[in-house]
C-alpha cells in the first residue's frame, strides 16, 4: 500500500483546513445569493483584491495580516456597499442576467486592475511563524493553516450571530424571505441589500487576512476561487449558511484527496465533476429544501 | 432591423464583403492586417456566441470549450495522425458539435436556465482545460507546436492577405447562418424561447430540442474558429484553448455590439479593437484594455442593453413597453 494512514489522515487534514476557508469565501456568496437572489460574479476578484490589500498593509507599513483583520472587513465592507450602490445595483435594474453580466464586468475591471497596478507576478509573504507546525494525531499541519480554519469558524459564528441575533440581522432575513412584505412593514429593501452585499464582501476581507499567510496572491487567483466558491454554495444549497460550512470543508478534502491520488494537474477536476454533477442531478444542494 | 430584404439591403451587403476583399490588396503592412484578421476572428467568435447566447438567449460562460475543442482535434489529427490541416475541419466542427450536443443534452435535460446555465458552461471549460492539462495526447501543459511548412495546401501562408481571406470566408459563412436565423422558422423558435421559453413550449415549440439544436450549432462554429487559430498560430496550449479569457471575449464582442443581432458582434469587435488598439497606442501596460472592456460591458448592460447597435438603429415607430426591461424592447424588432 502506497497510500498508508499517516499521509492520508495529514491529507485530510489539510483539506479540512484549507476548506475552512473557502467556507468563509462562499459563505459571503451564499449570503448574497440567499438575501438578493443574485450570482456575484466579481467575488473571487473581490477577494483578490483584499489578498493584495493585505499584502501591501504588510510590504507598505508593516501591519501584520492576522492585525489587519478588523480593518480589511471594515474596508471590505465599505467597498462591497459602495459597489452595491454604486454599480451593481443601478446598472442591472434588478434583472437576474444582467446582474450575472455587471458583476463579470466588475471581475474584468478588478482582475486587470491589479495586473496593471502589480504585473502578473505571484507573490507570498514570510512571517516569523508562517513554518511553525502543530502536531494533530500523525499529522503535521503548520500553524498559520490551524488559525485560518479557527479564525473561519469564529468569523462564522459572528455572522450566524449577526443574521440571526440582531434587528439587522432580521431585517436581512425578512427581504430574503419576502421582499414586498418587508417593504411594506417599512423595511428600505434597497439598502438592506446594499448591506447585505456588503456584509458578503466584507468576509472576504477576513477570508483574505486569514489564507495571505499560507496562499500566494497574483491577479489571476480569483478565477481559482470563483468555482470553488460557486461549487461550494451550490453543493451545500444556494443560501444555506450550514452548507456553506460543510460543503467548504466537504471541497477542501475532495481538493487535498484529488491531488494526492491524481496528481496537481488533474487533481482539480473533481471540484469541477462535483459542481457539474449537483447542478444537473440535484440543484438544491445538500441542505437547500425546498423552498 | 435594416431593410435586409430590399435590394438596397443585397447591396449594402455585397459592397461591404466587395470592399473587405480588396483590404489585402491595398493593406501590405503586415500588422495591419494582422489586427484586420483578428478584428474578423473576434466577430466571426461572437458570432458563433450569438447564435446561442444572443439568438436563443442561451447565455453561455464558457464557449471556450468549443474553441479548445475545434482546435485540439485539428492540432492533434495533423500532429499525430499526418492529416492533411484542411481535411481537419470537418471533424473538428463535428467535434465541437458533439461537445454543444453533450453540454446541451445534459443541462437542458436538467432544466438548467440562465446564471445556472452560464455557471455550468464555465464548469464544463474548466474540466476540459485541466483535461488537456493532464491528458497525454494533448501534450498537458506544454502544448502543441504545428510544424511550419508554407503552402497552400498545408493551410499556412507566408501572406497574412491569405488568412484575411480564409477569415473573411468563415464570417461571411457565419453572417449568412445569423440572416438565416432572422428570417428562418428555427430562428423564430429561438427568438421565441429567448423571450418566453413557457409561453414557447405552451405554443408548440419543442425549447429543448431549439436550445439543443443553437448549442450544437454554435459550438460547431466555434470550433472551426479553433482550427483557424492553430493554423495562424501554429501553437496550441490548454489556457489559449480553454482560458475563460476566450469566453469572456465572446461574450464581451456579442453583448457589446448587440445580441441576438446579424452585425452586433462585428460591431462589437470593430469597438474591442478600437479600445485596445487606441489605448495600447497612449498607454503601454498589461490589463488597461481590459478594464475598459469591463466598464463599457457595465455601461452597455445599463444604459444601452440591445448593444452599440441599437445606436444606428432606427426607432421603432411603435414604443410603448408594457413593463420594465429589455425582453419587451428586443421583441420589437423581433
Amino acid at each position: 500500500m502506497i497510500y498508508d494512514f499517516p499521509i492520508i489522515f495529514s491529507s485530510v487534514m489539510n483539506g479540512l483546513m484549507l476548506g475552512g476557508i473557502y467556507a468563509l469565501v462562499a459563505l459571503g456568496l451564499t449570503l448574497i445569493y440567499g438575501v438578493l437572489h443574485i450570482i456575484n460574479f466579481a467575488h473571487g476578484s473581490l477577494l483578490m483584491i483584499a489578498m493584495f490589500a493585505v499584502w501591501l498593509l504588510l510590504e507598505t507599513l508593516g501591519i501584520d495580516p492576522y492585525v489587519a483583520l478588523p480593518l480589511m472587513v471594515a474596508g471590505m465592507f465599505g467597498l462591497g456597499y459602495v459597489l452595491y450602490k454604486g454599480v451593481v445595483g443601478p446598472m442591472s435594474h434588478g434583472e437576474d442576467a444582467n446582474i450575472l453580466l455587471v458583476t463579470l464586468g466588475v471581475a474584468v475591471i478588478l482582475d486587470n486592475l491589479a495586473l496593471y497596478l502589480f504585473t502578473g507576478d505571484t507573490r507570498i509573504i514570510e512571517r516569523p511563524y508562517s513554518f511553525e507546525m502543530v502536531e494533530i494525531g500523525p499529522a503535521l499541519i503548520t500553524l498559520p493553516k490551524l488559525i485560518s480554519f479557527l479564525g473561519s469558524l469564529a468569523v462564522c459564528l459572528v455572522l450566524w450571530l449577526l443574521i440571526d441575533r440582531t434587528d439587522l440581522g432580521k431585517a436581512i432575513r425578512a427581504v430574503a424571505k419576502e421582499r414586498q412584505g418587508a417593504r411594506l412593514v417599512g423595511i428600505d429593501v434597497e439598502n438592506i441589500f446594499a448591506l447585505t452585499y456588503a456584509i458578503g464582501v466584507a468576509c472576504l476581507g477576513a477570508a483574505a487576512c486569514l489564507l495571505l499567510p499560507t496562499f500566494y496572491v497574483s491577479p489571476q487567483v480569483g478565477n481559482v476561487f470563483v468555482i470553488i466558491a460557486f461549487t461550494i454554495v451550490v453543493l451545500g444549497g444556494m443560501g444555506s449558511f450550514l452548507g456553506a460550512l460543510v460543503g467548504g470543508l466537504i471541497i477542501g478534502v475532495t481538493e487535498a484527496l484529488g491531488g494526492l491520488f491524481l496528481g496537481e494537474a488533474l487533481g482539480q477536476i473533481g471540484i469541477s465533476l462535483i459542481f457539474i454533477l449537483i447542478l444537473l442531478f440535484r440543484p438544491t444542494g445538500l441542505f437547500g429544501g425546498a423552498k | 432591423m435594416i431593410g435586409w430584404t430590399t435590394p438596397r439591403g443585397w447591396a449594402h451587403i455585397g459592397a461591404g464583403f466587395a470592399f473587405a476583399l480588396l483590404i489585402p490588396a491595398f493593406v501590405t503592412q503586415n500588422f495591419l492586417l494582422h489586427i484586420a484578421i483578428l478584428v474578423l476572428f473576434s466577430a466571426y467568435l461572437g458570432q458563433a456566441w450569438n447564435i446561442a447566447g444572443g439568438y436563443a438567449g442561451q447565455r453561455s460562460f464558457g464557449h471556450a470549450v468549443f474553441v479548445g475543442t475545434g482546435a485540439y482535434v485539428t492540432a492533434i489529427l495533423q500532429t499525430r495522425f499526418g492529416w492533411n490541416p484542411w481535411l481537419t475541419l470537418p471533424p473538428a466542427i463535428i467535434g465541437g458539435a458533439a461537445v454543444g450536443w453533450l453540454i446541451g443534452f445534459l443541462s437542458f435535460r436538467a432544466g438548467l436556465r440562465g446564471s445556472y446555465f452560464a455557471l455550468i458552461t464555465l464548469a464544463f471549460s474548466e474540466v476540459a482545460r485541466i483535461l488537456a492539462n493532464s491528458l497525454e495526447i494533448t501534450r498537458g501543459g506544454l502544448g502543441i507546436l504545428v510544424p511550419l511548412s508554407p503552402g497552400f495546401a498545408n493551410f499556412q501562408f507566408a501572406n497574412k492577405g491569405n488568412f484575411f481571406i480564409v477569415v473573411l470566408a468563415m464570417f461571411a459563412v457565419a453572417f449568412g447562418i445569423a440572416w438565416w436565423l432572422e428570417k428562418s422558422r428555427f430562428g423564430a423558435r429561438l427568438v421565441a424561447v429567448r423571450e418566453n421559453e413557457d409561453a414557447a413550449a405552451a405554443l408548440g415549440v419543442d425549447t429543448f430540442k431549439a436550445k439543443l439544436h443553437a448549442l450544437m450549432l454554435s459550438g460547431g462554429m466555434a470550433a472551426l474558429g479553433g482550427s483557424f487559430y492553430v493554423q495562424y498560430y501554429l501553437y496550441v496550449e490548454p489556457p489559449i484553448a480553454y482560458g475563460v479569457e476566450r469566453s469572456v471575449e465572446m461574450l464581451l464582442v456579442s453583448m457589446i455590439g448587440g445580441s441576438g443581432t446579424v452585425l452586433g458582434p462585428l460591431v462589437g469587435s470593430i469597438a474591442l479593437h478600437l479600445i485596445s488598439d487606441t489605448t495600447r497606442h497612449f498607454l503601454e501596460a498589461p490589463g488597461v484594455a481590459l478594464i475598459l472592456y469591463g466598464i463599457v460591458l457595465i455601461l452597455i448592460v445599463g444604459f444601452l442593453p440591445d448593444g452599440l447597435i441599437s445606436l444606428f438603429r432606427r426607432r421603432p415607430t411603435v414604443v410603448p413597453d408594457t413593463d420594465s426591461g429589455a425582453p419587451a424592447r428586443r421583441g420589437a424588432h423581433a
